[in-house]
């Protein structure tokens, strides 16, 4: 029997987004300031999301950023529990879900703090950072 | 139907043999056999071809690499890529093309290596492409499987659709492919368990990929390739084989959008196109070749395409009715489809080939009598964003 080497390898990490992409640079920007945010179109009043710096209505390039308070509600989820990404792979099973901000955008993202086999299609839930180098990613649990 | 179009017709198809190559072959080389055999099928050779159409999986500058490759100089290059429905755009683009004087004999092909290439298509990260949307969704880790499993749960929620019903397409496709030499010796090479008819229990017994998709309900990856040949109304009178037109198409596209409903595809859009251009309807098809990605894939796709009503697939699928020798409703992916016989990772032009072998009375689950088929191609990812491409074909 031979000897467990130790494993010295950097335990891996979330894949996270690339701060350089100008559309959603913005939007990544501000999560490392805590806030959730997506872009609404000052001609038409269209909520823009994934974010983009036009109107997807009237191509527009006349926006504004604004906040989200957080609040949303589970559209649909799928519980993962087989994935060959090293990091996903070491955290299955866990639910990835599209989430309906209260003001419209509807992201992808995990529904954490549960059991993944409790989560339920229109369960209200809240936002929960997950912090990083230079930005957090917007996760989700529960409504308190 | 005298008003149906018979501006163009498939004359010659080939599905390449195998899906394990070993290595030993490029998606290239797949592609130039398969052109080879499908234009013998036709009675056509290399120097009848004027017009290629390519989603480009043999790399950059597709229009261009393929027809040195091949040793052509066409009229016509068209490199419309979309995903898996590629195919079903390239068989709409040639007809147009045709129709309007500007080719005569349209090449369509296929390669890839994906099982020897050892590509965890399904389950793999995602890797990224740039795009501002990849930037927005890759953190969450959503495999494959799991957006469309997300289709799934949104539909269950909202219908009442079950994993039993789902298990009905995995069924229907297994049995047709039990039937078809080629997808038994495709699921001996990819090294399947227990490889033989399946019963609805075997499929929601099998192990859970995402929730609520089991193994059962997910396509295979493969290694394969094949290639369609395309002609107008004058060369197809001389080919080996009696044609089959291509009378009605349709494209579209669906994209996430902000309170928008996941349970229904872009083929609403597509469906009405190419069957409104044909003249006839989903009940009247005799062969219906749809995309099986996964059992979703088909459900969402039989509702869209107007098989029957949104929300009803679950209730339209049962008691075997997608099987090729239940007069009840079409045949279902009578090759045994991407499910249990052929997913490279672009399935869209062996919906092509088999819907053609229906009608000219060749596949291995034959329908007797079969004369008109619908082929359906979703490319991308249900539940997200993706291409619709129709295409509703005719014997002669």
């Amino acid at each position: 029997m031979t000897e467990a080497k130790k494993d010295t390898r950097p335990a891996p990490s979330r894949p996270l987004p690339n701060l350089n992409e100008l559309d959603t640079a913005p939007f990544w920007k501000a999560t490392g300031e805590g806030k959730l945010t997506y872009p609404v179109c000052n001609d038409c009043g269209t909520v823009v999301f994934y974010p983009r710096a036009h109107c997807t209505s009237c191509l527009s390039d006349n926006l504004d950023w604004r906040e989200a308070c957080g609040r949303g509600t589970v559209y649909t989820f799928s519980i993962v529990r087989q994935s060959y990404h090293p990091f996903f792979r070491g955290i299955a099973p866990y639910a990835v879900a599209w989430i309906d901000l209260e003001e419209g955008p509807r992201l992808a993202s995990n529904v954490i703090e549960i059991d993944p086999d409790n989560i339920e299609i229109g369960m209200p839930v809240e936002l929960v950072w997950e912090p990083h180098e230079d930005l957090s990613v917007p996760l989700f649990k529960p409504a308190t | 139907m005298p008003a149906q179009s018979r501006d163009a017709a498939i004359v010659g198809v080939h599905e390449f043999p195998s899906r394990d190559v070993e290595g030993a072959l490029s998606p290239l080389q797949i592609k130039a056999k398969s052109a080879a055999a499908a234009l013998a099928d036709a009675g056509l050779t290399l120097a009848d071809v004027d017009a290629i159409y390519d989603a480009g999986e043999g790399g950059g500058m597709a229009g261009l690499n393929i027809a040195e490759y091949f040793g052509l100089k066409p009229n016509v290059i068209d490199t419309t890529g979309v995903g898996g429905s590629s195919y079903e755009y390239h068989a709409a683009h040639a007809k147009r093309d045709i129709a309007a004087g500007k080719a005569n004999v349209a090449l369509l092909t296929y390669g890839s290596t994906a099982h020897s290439a050892a590509q965890r298509i399904g389950v793999g990260g995602r890797g990224a492409t740039g795009h501002p949307s990849d930037n927005m969704d890759m953190f969450a880790g959503m495999t494959l499987v799991a957006n469309y499993a997300m289709v799934a749960a949104r539909h269950m929620h909202q219908y009442g659709t079950t994993s039993r019903q789902l298990a009905e397409i995995a069924t229907a496709t297994r049995y047709h492919a039990m039937r078809n030499p080629q997808a038994v010796q495709a699921m001996k090479d990819l090294e399947f368990l227990d490889i033989r008819e399946t019963s609805i229990d075997d499929v929601v017994n099998s192990r859970m990929i995402a929730d609520p998709l089991h193994l059962l309900e997910c396509c295979m990856i493969s290694d394969g390739g094949g290639a369609v040949v395309i002609a107008s109304p004058e060369v197809a009178r001389d080919c080996a084989k009696p044609p089959v037109w291509i009378i009605g198409t349709g494209e579209a596209t669906k994209y996430p959008e902000n309170g928008g409903d996941i349970t229904t595809s872009a083929a609403a859009q597509s469906a009405p196109a190419a069957f409104g251009e044909a003249g006839v309807s989903a009940g009247e098809m005799d062969i219906a070749m749809i995309y099986d990605s996964f059992s979703i894939t088909v459900l969402t796709l039989l509702e869209d395409l107007g098989f029957c009503a949104k929300g009803e697939g679950g209730n339209y699928v049962e008691g075997g009715k997608l099987r090729f020798d239940n007069p009840a409703g079409p045949a279902l992916n009578t090759d045994g489809g991407g499910l249990s016989s052929n997913h490279p990772g672009m399935r869209g032009i062996f919906l092509l080939i088999e819907a053609a072998r229906q009608l000219r009375g060749e596949s291995t689950s034959q329908v007797q009598g079969a004369s008109l088929a619908v082929a359906h191609g979703n490319g991308g990812m249900l539940g997200s964003r993706h291409t619709a491409g129709t295409i509703v074909l005719a014997g002669d």
